[in-house]
């Protein structure tokens, strides 16, 4: 029981990831109206569109007049990960997020260690001037690049479609989060994980963190992906106010000391860490 | 960051700025001639009301709702490496041909309008304007004639009876055959206006391949110049253009004339 319960944020998140996936996969199969479409675009019912704003946003700089589904769609995604849950498609949603996950657990079993100084140099902000070359590039073809070469919708849309030698892309992100850069793909690279992270700044659900309970054991930078964002550990109690924050709950898996918990954040309330 | 970062001379900031901004430069165009070289090929039939292709496959969003939509499994969406732009439906009539649903659902559901249902609607007296599949324009069928049972005189109709538009889109050409002298050919024509490119016909054809296919419209265009008008039309001198010289190739009229003037080169042995 305590092993469930110290996964217990991971095992909701592949619950959620799966059954996503499952409900577009067996829609296709099956004909059924629950869910039309891809993380591209999808139906929910017949009733309304979901889109990728950030598909959407390239097509609007390719040219495209968007046409008011899509443009419905992208306001109603932008809208509940921006206002609520943050940048949680990276972590609750997208399917590459188990690719890398799974990366990330094989390079610490097969104890994958480059030396400090050895390992290739990049910086995260690498990923908005990815995000923004991929609208300067569908400016300049005409179509969304993004889309062209982007492992998660060659996975996702692989998954329900039939897969191609989409299936390269994918091994090569995984490639790369296993041999050459921890937490490569996600934290560095791509441009669909920087458009929610500039958009997840603000949202209500938060990591909130408790100096008083803290041990500065450090399990939690063990196995955050996004390890910048948790600045205030054993520093000062508060919310972890980072857009790059995928809301993923590992760090309050391994926490032992109950000194980490997801919490709304109090709009009134003055927050004073960053 | 650590502090020792921070430490660079304005000269090594400039040089860090140029490489990065050098790399950013090639990796956009990397990308940009990737997808320039796959976005599209004009060899593909997409599904009915399909913008024009290039308006296509910027509209397409790739999602996939017309392949589930479509009751007959005619779609398929263009996987990762095929020879289509990944991502985006097309349909092999040789396979499974467009059944040509009344109430067209793939363009329906089309949250993109990349399927424009103004392309396959019609406008009615009263102003509203009704789906119409007659009018979408997926392809247009050509035939083989070399390898058309029909025209070896041998008797097949399959492609005609198949075509939903049966003496509109295909009609029967009816003659003598000459060889046999006392049979008769009944070989079919297509008229490309009224075609839709549903591609029954072609998954009708019962030779070992296809004798009649459908190929997509901006493949089967011939187009005449406006200066060439049908003088037992009436009316068509309206598409001539007065106000615009028929001219296309520059010629010197100085040297014309001088060539043509030049009666002494005629007496000259070669």
């Amino acid at each position: 029981m305590s092993r469930i319960y110290k996964n217990r944020y991971l095992i909701s998140r592949r619950i959620v990831q799966v059954t996503i996936l499952g409900l577009f996969i067996a829609s296709n199969i099956y004909g059924f109206n629950w869910l039309k479409g891809n993380l591209s675009a999808a139906k929910i019912l017949d009733v309304f569109f979901l889109a990728d704003p950030y598909a959407s946003l390239q097509m609007l700089a390719a040219g495209l007049v968007i046409s008011m589904d899509v443009i419905i769609g992208s306001v109603i995604i932008l809208v509940f990960y921006s206002l609520f849950v943050g940048r949680a498609f990276c972590s609750w949603v997208c399917p590459v997020n188990i690719v890398t996950d799974t990366a990330f657990w094989l390079r610490n079993i097969i104890n994958i260690k480059i030396p400090s100084g050895k390992h290739l140099k990049l910086t995260r902000k690498v990923r908005y001037w990815i995000l923004v070359l991929g609208l300067v590039v569908s400016a300049v073809v005409g179509v969304a690049a993004f889309e062209y070469v982007s492992p998660i919708s060659m996975l996702h849309r692989g998954l329900i479609y039939g897969m191609g030698t989409g299936w390269l892309i994918v091994l090569m992100v995984f490639i790369f989060d296993l041999l050459v850069l921890k937490h490569g793909w996600c934290g560095y690279l791509c441009p669909l994980g920087a458009f929610y992270s500039i958009t997840g700044k603000y949202s209500l659900l938060r990591i909130n963190h408790s100096k008083e309970a803290c041990t500065d054991c450090n399990d939690c930078k063990v196995v955050c992906p996004e390890v910048q964002v948790l600045d205030i550990i054993g520093k000062k109690s508060g919310y972890i106010n980072y857009g790059a924050c995928t809301n993923c709950g590992r760090c309050i898996d391994v926490c032992e000391d109950d000194a980490l918990k997801f919490s709304i954040k109090k709009l009134n309330k003055q927050n004073t860490s960053r | 960051m650590s502090k020792s970062d921070k430490k660079y001379s304005r000269r090594e900031t400039l040089q860090k700025l140029l490489g990065s901004g050098g790399l950013f430069a090639i990796g956009g165009m990397a990308w940009a001639g990737y997808v320039d070289e796959n976005k599209g090929t004009a060899m593909v039939l997409r599904p009915p009301g399909a913008l024009e292709e290039s308006d296509f496959v910027r509209a397409c969003i790739k999602c996939g709702i017309c392949v589930e939509t479509c009751p007959y499994d005619t779609l398929e969406l263009a996987k990762a490496g095929s020879e289509y732009p990944v991502g985006t439906p097309y349909f092999k009539p040789r396979d499974i041909p467009c059944y040509m649903c009344t109430d067209i659902p793939c363009v329906i559901d089309c949250p993109t309008n990349a399927l424009d249902e103004d392309l396959v609607s019609i406008a009615k007296e009263n102003g509203e304007s009704v789906l119409d599949i007659n009018k979408s324009k997926m392809g247009i069928a050509v035939l083989n004639t070399e390898t058309c049972l029909a025209f070896w005189g041998i008797r097949c109709d399959a492609c005609y009876r198949a075509c939903p538009l049966i003496d509109e889109a295909i009609t029967l050409d009816i003659s003598r055959n000459e060889r046999t002298g006392r049979h008769a050919m009944l070989k079919p024509k297509i008229n490309n206006e009224v075609c839709t490119g549903c591609g029954m016909c072609e998954h009708a054809c019962i030779t070992e391949e296809t004798s009649i296919f459908v190929l997509p419209p901006n493949q089967v265009k011939g187009k005449v110049h406006d200066q060439y008008i049908k003088g037992w039309e009436e009316g068509d001198e309206a598409r001539i253009d007065t106000t615009k010289v028929y001219r296309d190739t520059k010629t010197n009229e100085k040297s014309t004339l001088d060539y043509l003037n030049d009666t002494e080169s005629l007496f000259e042995d070669e």
